[in-house]
């Protein structure tokens, strides 16, 4: 067992700035994760060689995977650094910003296309009615839940689109992370009356036909949604929207 | 209620049912009809002779093959342009199932370029006729031999493999236990339609 932990880091000081990397070595303690050890390195942020630098820039927030905010890259792999226990990586540990969002700074992304994209796509559920409307609540058969509950546990981390083929910085795609979404919407009870809308956005430029099948996704996602099934179960959605819309009117 | 103001979603489906109707129909079909070859030249002549007389024929050839295969390969192409290969970072099987399409996509693109042009075309412009000895004198050259073979074994994977996404793309396969089941279904095809396209192949030495 070393005594030290070492870090290999990619810095960036600014959106356009250009990266550069610095090595950092702190005392081994039992029970440390990423979140934790870079929190020692910002205390006395010296390199290796002893140059005193600028701590180290990361988001964090919940540290129990579930808000999705400290996603990077760990030695090379996409996963939330709270989880990312240092007894089971490799050292030196390199951490990365996730390589499909822009840079903040370091290893913080803006993330805020993924929003974005819940907008563009209605990714949610109108309430129904303001005022009483003499009903209860919409049911979910006990069958519907245990196939769909899943999919509310999204954190919009941005997992499955960093290892998506065809999701890029300069392209539209919303990748799966949306289509998940739409399938968990279109499914509720309120929610399937915005059905057509939903694929009608998936149908427009960035939506599910951009999807080339790599199927990386189902294979990151922390929360291991089932997102390929979603793909599929929608790609049927918009084949039937088709139909509607070209022989249905 | 949202319009759609882009055109990408036609196109990619378009282009993801071309790949099977008419393309991957007539792959198997020619993959049979050539297979008259291990009967001989005089079968195989005679099926020639069949389809050289087919009433419209100029139509069929241009409405189901030529136009499917020059957009089915040009948007493809774009399709590969639009992606970015990541088998390092994510050395996942269906991941490099996505790169081997994409390259046996633009592999074939030449392929069929050339083989469209040396046993089509250039008999409709220069009048040279298309028969088994044609053949036999074609593949006398070991690197045309091994070109064509390359050719055979990959359209057989392209297509077959093709049929795995189209499921998904289409839904026909939702589910991963489904979508496993197709995956033993087309790369059984593949083996298959490989299986009879190089022995039609032999046939012609």
């Amino acid at each position: 067992m070393t005594n030290t932990i070492r870090f290999k880091i990619k810095r960036q000081d600014s959106p356009d700035s250009s990266p550069y990397w610095q090595e950092f070595e702190i005392p081994y303690k039992a029970g440390h994760n990423v979140v934790s050890a870079l929190m020692v390195i910002r205390e006395t942020p010296v390199t290796r060689d002893g140059k005193k630098v600028k701590p180290v820039v990361w988001e964090c927030n919940c540290m129990e995977e579930v808000c999705g905010a400290c996603t990077m890259l760990i030695n090379g792999e996409v996963k939330q650094s709270c989880s990312a226990l240092i007894d089971d990586l490799d050292q030196p540990i390199v951490l990365e910003p996730m390589s499909k969002f822009p840079v903040v700074r370091d290893l913080m992304v803006d993330r805020n296309r993924m929003f974005e994209n819940l907008k563009k796509s209605k990714a949610w559920v109108d309430i129904d009615g303001s005022w009483d409307i003499h009903e209860g609540a919409p049911r979910i058969s006990q069958e519907e839940w245990d196939r769909t509950y899943i999919f509310s546990r999204c954190i919009t981390c941005g997992s499955c689109l960093e290892v998506c083929p065809q999701f890029d910085k300069d392209n539209d795609f919303m990748g799966a992370q949306i289509i998940a979404q739409v399938y968990l919407k279109n499914t509720h009870p309120t929610g399937k009356f915005k059905s057509a809308d939903r694929l009608h956005a998936l149908m427009g430029k960035g939506g599910i036909a951009e999807c080339g099948n790599a199927q990386n996704c189902v294979e990151v996602c922390p929360k291991e949604i089932p997102l390929t099934t979603a793909i599929g179960d929608v790609g049927r959605q918009v084949t039937f929207q088709v139909l509607k819309d070209w022989f249905g009117k | 209620m949202e319009t759609i103001k882009d055109n990408s979603f036609f196109y990619r489906r378009l282009h993801s049912l071309l790949g099977i109707i008419p393309l991957g129909l007539f792959i198997l079909e020619h993959f049979f009809t050539n297979s008259f070859a291990m009967q001989g030249s005089t079968v195989f002549n005679d099926k020639i002779v069949f389809f050289a007389t087919l009433p419209y024929l100029i139509v069929i050839e241009i409405v189901f093959i030529f136009i499917p295969l020059l957009i089915h390969g040009i948007y493809g192409l774009y399709i590969v342009y639009t992606g970015q290969a990541n088998q390092i970072q994510q050395s996942y099987y269906r991941n490099w199932m996505y790169l081997i399409q994409r390259v046996t996509g633009v592999i074939l693109l030449f392929y069929i370029g050339w083989h469209v042009w040396t046993t089509r075309l250039s008999a409709l412009f220069y009048g040279k006729e298309v028969s088994f000895d044609m053949m036999h004198k074609m593949l006398a050259s070991p690197l045309v031999f091994w070109w064509m073979l390359l050719g055979v074994v990959l359209v057989a994977f392209h297509f077959a493999n093709g049929i795995w996404s189209f499921s998904i793309v289409w839904g026909i396969t939702i589910g991963p236990k489904a979508q496993k089941r197709m995956g033993y279904f087309t790369m059984g095809l593949f083996v298959i339609l490989a299986v009879v396209g190089v022995r039609a192949l032999y046939a012609f030495l």
